[in-house]
């Protein structure tokens, strides 16, 4: 099947998802992104490379702090950001997704960076890019659904390689709701693409997805079990609706069972880092002084996430499209 | 065309340069030929500051067209460009188009003083108003488009210049 | 009108029938095969060559959305589509809007399907009002006004002491109650097979606990009420297996799939392509190769299109947000011969799950079959043509399905709908 992210001289035409992505464009993204790192030490923190380019932040689920990072992303490239939260509600009853996009498209838009509560959303808007024939505007997925949040897995794995250089001999746990997930989704593909022989899940059997070993993880549900020897964690955030229901008694006994403490990170190897996609629940999945400690890299992951998102943004802005 | 001795021209290069740099004179050597050639400059002419190495990826002018080049180096001025002498350090001119690049992006560090140029070889063909202040040859017939002149360096860091065929 | 069809290859699955044999109609009944009645002179010939005679498909489950859903299809676009399609008679769900729960609104539907004259239509009443699942519709008025089955569509009666009483007062009249197998909070917030597809695509997952705990409960009030059962739609191994193990005990029970079900799997969903959001979702590959075993050998009674006429704009949006749904009519036969030929079943055995199986299932006597004295509904087609499914092809106002692209076998040449040319390949 056409992977509809590539175009077709195998090049990078939209980023949808890391699932399917070969090794090698994962690898390039991540050797691009180092460079842009340093722009943000420089007196004029900004760099020519999307000059009079339009970017729409189209975002159908608030989330300042990722739309956020793609702002200043996009505007550290002197690109022109727009940003519409289009709230669910609206869309629901009256224009629809692709009214929407057709709408964008007639301002001369060159770029989507899209947060959406459905999964699959940002492919729905690049075939219809693609069937329409504006296939030179690219898509970047900012989130959808449970699906993927592609940016957030390249800047785990960016924060990854900074720390531990090669991903070939290491043991990575993911801990939390991976059922509900994004950011997991990309994580997992972005780990077994990138050859790290050992990604464990750990959490509840309410939280972990159907099947999900098929993904080609190691499942745990005793986090004690799981964090052995690991030389990365990775934590995921709990949502609150989830916190008290069908799904979980309560945050207290959450923390108890699978929150990460100091005691339980003593398991990991002692070299071992400790990531969180953010906002942290302090004292629901993370402990403060975990979060706080000399292991958490919890903060350059978001500086790495600005040169990340620049990557991206300057290597599809650099494709002129399938018939280039 | 004759062949080119490299080293014999890096020594012409340092003796133009010598009477015109201060220790505090910076280099800043444009990737990948001139970071090499400014960091055998530095030595040579004892230099105070450390040299910086610039990739103009990010401010080509051609990006529109072509797309990032693939993996960009690290743009990396290790002094304060505030107030500074510096020279722009390239193995050979051509176009002016990445000398452009290179000052523009420069000037985002901060506003030096002087900015000058120094080249091996000057090629020919230049498409903006750029020259160098310093440069130990000057080809009397500019290279046809679809030749290639590049600096190479051994393990022992001897200069050679080659010519390629596109 | 007399019409004699010559030179076809006859295939009859009731009577076991496939030879090369001419057939014979008058006033718009089979009147023999074989050898011309004495004194028959046909008025109409009709050169059968290189195709297939069979009787008209018969369709378990045809969405024709009148009343309601008008902006979606029509009564006149989806009975062209049964026509092209070789389908002369089509079991009509009752979800349409209001539901088929008055004798009026049934009454009338058959009125204008009369009017239009082709396909016959068979409501499926609504088993309860408006198919909320709180009170009995009026079933034996519903039968007189021409139903001939009780179902609730896709949407399960959530109380249990409700589903019981319908099945017993259906019961009282030994009325048939078509039952889709779907536990209400299993499958009420899912879109897909609950499995590594929906895990890697995080689309919310329907559990096959959601079919296997719904037929558990059917299987055991049938059993306790004396309803007769017919399970719509299986999509698992396991609830398959379900409905074997009832006819083991004893049970008198049948079931059918639908051509999605039979054809495709999760792993159709490729890049989440709504047009496979389907109720009930496709399932595994190795679900699949059970319901087309089953279907092979006739644990599963019949095979329908389950035409689902959704438009662009149910179908233009995220996945999870889509109209479940996917036009069939005009894919049942192809997809039918597809199936035979994959499996390498006879034609006769194959057609029989789509004519009097199927009749059977409905309790159509006259139809679905060849036999002298049976209503003249025929469908005549090439098994060896092949037709690329389009959007421009398809006559039916839903141009949505799985298998837009795709190349599959058999192209209708005529329809005759008692004793009629309907449809004729120009």
């Amino acid at each position: 099947m056409h992977n509809p992210q590539l175009n077709k001289h195998g090049e990078l035409q939209h980023l949808l998802t890391i699932d399917g992505l070969p090794r090698d464009v994962i690898s390039a993204i991540l050797d691009t992104a180092a460079p842009f790192t340093e722009v943000a030490e420089r007196e004029v923190k900004k760099l020519p490379l999307l000059r009079g380019k339009s970017i729409f932040n189209l975002f159908f689920e608030n989330s300042t702090r990722t739309r956020t990072t793609f702002e200043i992303a996009a505007k550290r490239l002197s690109a022109d950001v727009v940003n519409l939260n289009v709230s669910t509600s609206s869309t629901a009853k009256g224009e629809s997704l692709l009214d929407t996009v057709d709408n964008l498209c007639a301002m001369q838009a060159d770029m989507f960076v899209v947060r959406h509560a459905a999964s699959g959303a940002p492919f729905l808007i690049a075939q219809h890019l693609l069937a329409t024939g504006r296939d030179h505007i690219h898509v970047v997925n900012a989130g959808d659904g449970r699906h993927a949040h592609p940016t957030q897995g390249l800047l785990d794995m960016y924060t990854i390689r900074h720390y531990k250089r090669d991903f070939t001999n290491l043991t990575v746990a993911i801990v939390g709701d991976v059922l509900h997930s994004r950011v997991a989704r990309s994580q997992i593909a972005a780990l077994t693409t990138l050859g790290v022989p050992e990604v464990r899940v750990i959490g509840p059997k309410t939280l972990l997805p159907t099947e999900v070993e098929r993904m080609g993880v190691r499942v745990f549900h005793d986090i004690r079990e799981g964090l052995k020897g690991v030389d990365v964690v990775m934590m995921l955030r709990l949502q609150n609706e989830r916190m008290n229901g069908a799904l979980l008694p309560t945050p207290q006994e959450y923390y108890k069972v699978w929150g990460l403490t100091a005691e339980k990170l003593a398991l990991a190897k002692p070299d071992a880092i400790v990531m969180h996609p953010g906002p942290m629940n302090r004292g629901v999945e993370i402990d403060s002084s975990v979060a706080d400690g000399a292991q958490a890299v919890i903060l350059p992951q978001v500086t790495f996430g600005i040169a990340v998102r620049m990557a991206v943004m300057s290597m599809l802005a650099g494709q002129q499209g399938s018939n280039k | 065309m004759q062949k080119l001795d490299a080293e014999a021209l890096f020594q012409t290069l340092v003796e133009q340069m010598r009477p015109h740099v201060t220790p505090d004179t910076a280099l800043v050597g444009i990737h990948t030929g001139g970071v090499w050639l400014a960091e055998r400059l530095h030595r040579t002419l004892g230099l105070k500051q450390p040299p910086g190495s610039i990739d103009v990826s990010f401010y080509r002018d051609d990006f529109a067209s072509k797309g990032l080049h693939p993996q960009p180096k690290r743009t990396d001025i290790p002094f304060d460009v505030e107030g500074a002498h510096v020279i722009i350090v390239d193995d050979v001119l051509y176009t002016g188009r990445t000398t452009r690049a290179a000052i523009n992006e420069l000037f985002d560090f901060g506003r030096p003083s002087h900015v000058d140029l120094a080249v091996l070889v000057d090629r020919g063909g230049r498409e903006l108003p750029i020259a160098a202040r310093y440069c130990a040859l000057t080809l009397p017939q500019p290279l046809p488009a679809s030749q290639s002149l590049q600096l190479e360096t051994d393990a022992a860091g001897t200069f050679t210049l080659r010519l390629i065929d596109a | 009108m007399k019409i004699r069809i010559t030179n076809g290859r006859l295939i009859d699955p009731a009577n076991g029938l496939d030879d090369k044999r001419d057939l014979y109609l008058a006033d718009g009944k089979i009147v023999a095969s074989g050898q011309a009645p004495d004194g028959f002179a046909a008025e109409r010939t009709i050169d059968a060559a290189n195709l297939v005679v069979a009787p008209g498909l018969i369709d378990l489950a045809a969405r024709l959305r009148e009343p309601g859903f008008e902006y979606r299809a029509t009564l006149e676009s989806e009975m062209d589509a049964a026509m092209a399609g070789g389908v002369t008679s089509l079991a009509i769900p009752p979800d349409t809007d209001p539901a088929l729960d008055e004798p009026g609104l049934v009454e009338m539907l058959c009125y204008r399907a009369k009017r239009l004259n082709r396909a016959h239509v068979y409501p499926v009443g609504a088993l309860t009002i408006g198919l909320k699942g709180e009170r009995l519709s009026e079933m034996a008025e519903l039968v007189e006004a021409g139903c001939v089955a009780f179902s609730q569509a896709n949407v399960p009666i959530i109380d249990n002491n409700v589903l019981m009483r319908a099945l017993q007062y259906a019961a009282t009249f030994d009325f048939r109650v078509w039952l889709q197998p779907l536990a209400p909070f299993l499958a009420r917030t899912g879109v897909a097979h609950d499995g590594e597809v929906a895990t890697r695509l995080g689309l919310p997952g329907i559990p096959v606990a959601a079919e296997t705990i719904a037929l558990y409960t059917y299987i055991q009030l049938a059993r306790t009420t004396g309803a007769r059962l017919h399970v719509t739609r299986l999509s698992s191994a396991a609830g398959l297996a379900l409905v074997e193990q009832a006819r083991a005990e004893g049970m008198d029970i049948t079931c059918d799939v639908s051509i999605n079900h039979l054809h495709l799997s999760d792993m159709d969903i490729g890049y989440f392509n709504s047009n496979c959001h389907l109720v009930p979702p496709l399932r595994s590959q190795r679900d699949r190769e059970a319901l087309r075993a089953g279907l092979a050998d006739g644990r599963i009674n019949a095979l329908c299109s389950d035409h689902t006429p959704v438009d662009d704009d149910g179908k233009l949006t995220p996945f999870s947000e889509s109209e479940p749904g996917a036009t069939g009519l005009e894919l049942l036969l192809p997809l039918t011969l597809k199936w035979a030929h994959e499996t390498g079943l006879p034609l006769v055995k194959a057609l029989a799950r789509v004519t009097s199986d199927a009749a059977r299932i409905v309790g159509i006597t006259k139809a679905g079959h060849l036999t002298p004295g049976a209503r003249a509904d025929l469908c005549l087609f090439d098994p060896a043509a092949h037709v690329t499914v389009s959007r421009e092809q398809l006559r039916s106002q839903g141009k949505n399905t799985p298998f837009l692209g795709m190349e599959l076998p058999g192209r209708v040449h005529y329809t005759l709908v008692e004793g009629q040319v309907m449809h004729e390949l120009a």
